[in-house]
């Protein structure tokens, strides 16, 4: 039995959360983000936008999904 | 026209990275009590630059383009940091994240070494300049007084420098008048700006009249009773000691010297046997 239809266990901005998604693309248009104004990374590298869905995600994978905030 | 000059005399203008810039102090853009206090004190301090950070969004959180919308009505050219990194790798990832959601490849480069004077952790600074300048940013590093550090930095890549006046959020000014003095005699031709510290401001003018190009603070005008009238009070303080600056400052001396004529002296003979002088 694989695991590839199966939701798996990553990290995102800290949180523990299941996702069905195969690749960074569909995690971010499953958490809302899709057409937002967000960037990523993926096991603290950066992932530009336009690598996104070529971007796999896998088990314990820890991504960051950020966006603009005050800042001094 | 000028305020603090009725010649109208333009003051030179700050480049940055061959950005003409019409003001000398950068703001942040945090800890204001409202957004609508934010958007004042910015059009009241006429920083033409304002920092900027990236933080995690919630699941379908409208949180960072809320905060865009309101920062790209101010018109301002934005200076992302990346505060909180505490390594290399983090400051990296962040600084290129921030040019690709903020459209910009200026970084406010900051490595923290320790939670409680939250000073640059000046090793891994130097490493991640280096790393970032070669990727095509244009790095402006949060740093300390440190002549040496000063150097690796613009061996790798900076043309700009920020140290700091004090830790950050301190308000206590320049700690370190000396060794700011020093670091600005060794550059003379290098943007120098003063990041951090920075309480009233006096501390301000002073920065400005040791000919440093620029101050960047947050707290002081984010966190006073009235955050926009604090904002022009600063503005004000950097335009003051910036043409004072310019306008060449006497030194000191150790003892008086009259301002006042000697010459033309009431009762100021020599010779005038006692009993005569009127001071008998």
């Amino acid at each position: 039995m694989t695991e590839t239809n199966l939701a798996r266990t990553i990290i995102v901005n800290g949180d523990v959360i299941a996702t069905s998604a195969g690749t960074l693309a569909e995690l971010l248009s499953e958490l809302g983000h899709a057409g937002r104004r967000v960037a990523t990374a993926r096991n603290g590298d950066f992932v530009p936008e336009r690598a996104r869905a070529a971007t796999q995600i896998e088990r314990d994978d820890r991504i960051e999904i950020v966006s603009p905030r005050h800042g001094g | 026209m000028n305020a603090i000059d009725p010649s109208a005399k333009p003051q030179s203008a700050l480049a940055l990275y061959g950005v003409e810039l019409l003001s000398r102090l950068l703001i942040g853009t945090a800890q204001y009590p409202s957004p609508h206090v934010l958007a004042r004190a910015v059009e009241a301090s006429g920083a033409a630059i304002v920092t900027v950070s990236l933080r995690r969004e919630q699941a379908r959180g409208r949180t960072g383009e809320r905060f865009l919308e309101l920062i790209a009505a101010l018109g301002v050219r934005v200076l992302p940091n990346t505060a909180g990194c505490r390594t290399v790798k983090e400051a990296v990832t962040t600084a290129q994240m921030a040019r690709e959601v903020f459209g910009t490849d200026w970084v406010k480069l900051e490595v923290i070494a320790n939670d409680d004077t939250l000073q640059p952790e000046v090793f891994g600074l130097v490493e991640a300049a280096g790393i970032l300048a070669k990727d095509g940013f244009k790095v402006l590093p949060y740093t300390t007084e440190d002549l040496s550090v000063a150097e690796r930095l613009v061996a790798a890549g900076c043309e700009v420098l920020m140290p700091w006046g004090a830790p950050i959020g301190s308000g206590r000014g320049l700690a370190n008048p000396y060794a700011l003095k020093s670091l600005r005699a060794y550059f003379p031709q290098l943007p120098l700006i003063i990041d951090a510290g920075i309480g009233a401001p006096s501390h301000a003018a002073a920065a400005m009249e040791m000919g440093y190009d620029g101050v960047l603070l947050n707290t002081a005008v984010a966190r006073a009773g009235d955050p926009v009238r604090m904002a022009a009070a600063f503005a004000r303080a950097i335009e003051a000691g910036r043409a004072a600056f310019e306008s060449g400052l006497i030194g000191m001396r150790d003892m008086a010297e009259p301002s006042t004529p000697i010459a033309g002296t009431p009762f100021f003979d020599v010779g005038v046997p006692a009993g005569k002088r009127g001071d008998a």
